[in-house]
């Protein structure tokens, strides 16, 4: 039986969701607001919050200046190709740790992980040089792969986790029934793990959306994704709040809207499991 | 089925026309730091593509720390990013003697190489060759509130002394009204508060090393300027100041929270732009304080444009550079968008133009400052290394960042002034050991 809520404990609960969540928004919405100010009423001492004279000006400055549709492209091809490649590999290899586990699969699995662990920076110039030897910098296809790559290890532990959450007895049905592995990836397994497939896809464009370490250094004009386009408009000498803010808010929108659309499916994909 | 085919047989061929196009045409990559001046350039190319329809332009704009990394990284692996790249006056000695950068000794005549400021050529140069075109040029002064001198009963002297400074920062400073006598630069940093701090330091006649490369924090000179700065910056500087940079300087004076603000000279124009500052119209100018030692707290900075050895396509840079570089380029600004905004501190003709002198209130000062700064002989004795807010060597920037970052606990308050110059002077000396000086 379900527990009964007070009405009041309902209210309590509600305004404290919306206290955390708007905490952890304002960042982003004290940027929005910004991208409206002039760069003298950004940086005013106290700070305005709402009452102010809006502006498009620093979108029309951003627009003439750079080309955004060339960033916007770069980091769809980038995030997209990188997740999209990341799956192809990570499908069969959860798979077989979740369904057809070895005597090393939670050794492998650490390993994974700690590939994370390392510093990116630590890696920077061996990559760089073997991105020069194979004529890979500044390339979509080259930062496409390193992408894939950074992000294998969470791509693989978070399938890891959906796929040990369906029972082994249906693709051990459908084994009976005749399919062969690749019909039983495809058409068994794939299906009832949609949820925790899509989440892992969001989740990981966001994470290629935002990567801003590879994306700065391995890149110069042809393959520059939004992160590059945020850095350009930061000075050292010279306040452009205002511009800057503008130029973060055009990188974010279009990620913040995917993830507002696909909300339901996100959560749903992260809880997935969690009650049997 | 059909609107489809041809629409694909349509791309194809404007996909081909476009490829054939520019078959012919050399793509020059360049990149730059985000300031107004660069900015200007990157909306005035037109002139130069017009005039060179086989080049091609493409700009990668970049904050200024990512900027060096990424320049550097890509020079020295030779990675071939970049065929123009803008560095400043720590790199151009550096990256010269090291072989990575072009010699621009063979620019074409009207470029006119005798007409850049002896100061700035000069701390491009290395062994007599030029190894990068100078694109602005910077010192460092005093910016101050005239209404506030005026009503604490003082004239600031066109060449103060730091005992002044003191004196007009404590008359300034009304705490009560977030007035602070006194803004300077605490953020840790090589070119941050280390800029500062390094210029400040020649005045005192403190120096870095001696002539056998020994790091000089343990005597007097360095620990006067110390406490001299830490006493105007506790008694008459904002709080938080030890998180203060240019930025953070530029938004307080512009708010009209300081009364003295010592800083680069590219400064000026953002103080005095009536649009972004509350007090642009009460800006006053003076050269950088002295000690009466023969030197003043100025810095001599330049943002220049040098081709790396890895560029595979010299000849179009060459031409880019000296376009950009070029008097025929300060023209186009004064045309396209006044006098006020040329970029200035490069070259000799500028300044005895009196159409620049006219629009530009702090031209004379600019001038002024670059040309006391002599990066050959930066301090009040003879030093070993070249470079007035900082020194030319590899290692500076790594070592100059620790220091900074004691330099900076002292001012927040976690250490005395000579605990930090103890801590500088050991982390020094292990540093240049291990470098091998």
């Amino acid at each position: 039986m379900p527990r009964a809520v007070t009405t009041r404990r309902k209210t309590v609960n509600t305004l404290a969701a919306w206290a955390i969540g708007l905490l952890i928004f304002f960042p982003i919405l004290w940027t929005i607001l910004t991208s409206f100010k002039t760069e003298a009423t950004a940086i005013a001492d106290p700070p305005v919050f709402l009452f102010f004279d809006w502006t498009l000006e620093n979108y029309a400055v951003v627009q003439e200046r750079s080309d955004y549709m060339r960033f916007l492209w770069n980091s769809v091809i980038i995030a997209g190709g990188s997740t999209l490649l990341g799956i192809l590999v990570a499908v069969p290899a959860a798979w077989s740790m979740a369904f057809v586990p070895s005597k090393r699969t939670k050794d492998i699995l650490l390993w994974m992980l700690s590939t994370k662990m390392l510093p990116a920076v630590g890696v920077l110039y061996p990559i760089y040089l073997v991105f020069i030897q194979l004529g890979l910098l500044d390339t979509r296809v080259g930062l496409t792969i390193v992408l894939m790559l950074i992000n294998l290890p969470i791509i693989v532990w978070m399938l890891y986790t959906y796929f040990r959450e369906i029972p082994g007895e249906i693709l051990e049905a459908a084994r009976m029934d005749g399919a062969t592995l690749k019909e039983e990836i495809l058409y068994v397994l794939t299906p009832m793990a949609v949820p925790g497939i899509a989440s892992t896809i969001l989740l990981n464009i966001i994470l290629a959306w935002n990567e801003a370490f590879w994306t700065l250094n391995l890149t110069a004009a042809n393959a520059a994704p939004l992160t590059a386009f945020i850095a350009s408009y930061s000075s050292p000498e010279g306040l452009f709040y205002a511009k800057l803010s503008a130029a973060s808010t055009m990188a974010i929108a279009p990620i913040l809207i995917l993830g507002w659309f696909s909300q339901k499916q996100l959560v749903r994909g992260l809880t997935f499991g969690a009650v049997k | 089925m059909y609107p489809k085919t041809s629409l694909c047989v349509a791309s194809v061929i404007a996909l081909a026309a476009a490829t054939a196009a520019h078959a012919q045409a050399t793509t020059i990559t360049i990149a730059t730091v985000n300031n107004g001046d660069m900015i200007r350039m990157q909306g005035l190319t037109e002139d130069f593509t017009a005039k060179n329809p086989d080049i091609k332009l493409e700009w990668v704009t970049l904050e200024e720390n990512v900027l060096r990394q990424r320049v550097t990284q890509d020079v020295a692996a030779k990675g071939g990013q970049f065929d123009v790249m803008t560095i400043g006056t720590y790199e151009v000695p550096i990256w010269g003697k090291q072989g990575w950068l072009v010699s621009l000794d063979d620019l074409p005549a009207e470029w006119d190489a005798d007409d850049i400021l002896p100061a700035i050529r000069g701390g491009l140069t290395v062994e007599g060759d030029l190894y990068a075109a100078p694109f602005y040029g910077e010192s460092s002064m005093v910016m101050y509130r005239k209404d506030l001198m005026q009503a604490a009963g003082l004239e600031m002297p066109e060449a103060p002394t730091w005992e002044f400074i003191k004196q007009a920062a404590a008359a300034m400073t009304k705490k009560d009204k977030e007035v602070y006598g006194i803004c300077l630069r605490g953020k840790a940093g090589w070119g941050e508060n280390m800029a500062f701090l390094t210029a400040m330091a020649n005045s005192f006649g403190a120096k870095w090393f001696d002539g056998e490369w020994k790091p000089q924090f343990d005597g007097e000179a360095w620990a006067n300027t110390l406490n001299f700065y830490m006493d105007l910056m506790t008694n008459y500087g904002p709080p938080g100041a030890s998180t203060n940079g240019f930025n953070e300087n530029l938004s307080l004076f512009q708010q009209g929270k300081c009364g003295m603000w010592i800083d680069a000279t590219v400064a000026a124009s953002f103080v005095t732009n009536p649009k972004d500052s509350a007090v642009a119209d009460r800006v006053g100018f003076a050269l950088a304080p002295d000690n009466g030692l023969g030197k003043r707290g100025n810095w001599l900075w330049a943002w220049s444009l040098a081709i790396p050895a890895g560029s595979d396509a010299t000849d179009a840079a060459k031409k880019f550079v000296a376009w950009a570089t070029s008097k025929e380029y300060t023209r186009l600004v004064a045309d396209k968008e006044g006098w006020a905004n040329v970029p200035p501190g490069t070259r000799t003709s500028l300044y005895e133009n009196p159409e620049y002198t006219k629009a530009a209130s702090f031209a004379d000062m600019t001038l002024a400052s670059i040309n006391t700064a002599d990066p050959n002989r930066p301090t009040v004795d003879p030093v070993p290394y070249t470079g007035v807010q900082f020194v030319a060597i590899p290692e500076f920037a790594g070592i100059a960042t620790q220091v900074g970052q004691e330099f900076s606990a002292a001012l927040a308050g976690q250490q005395t002034v000579e605990q930090a110059l103890g801590k500088a002077q050991a982390l020094t000396a292990d540093e240049m050991e291990a470098a091998g000086y």
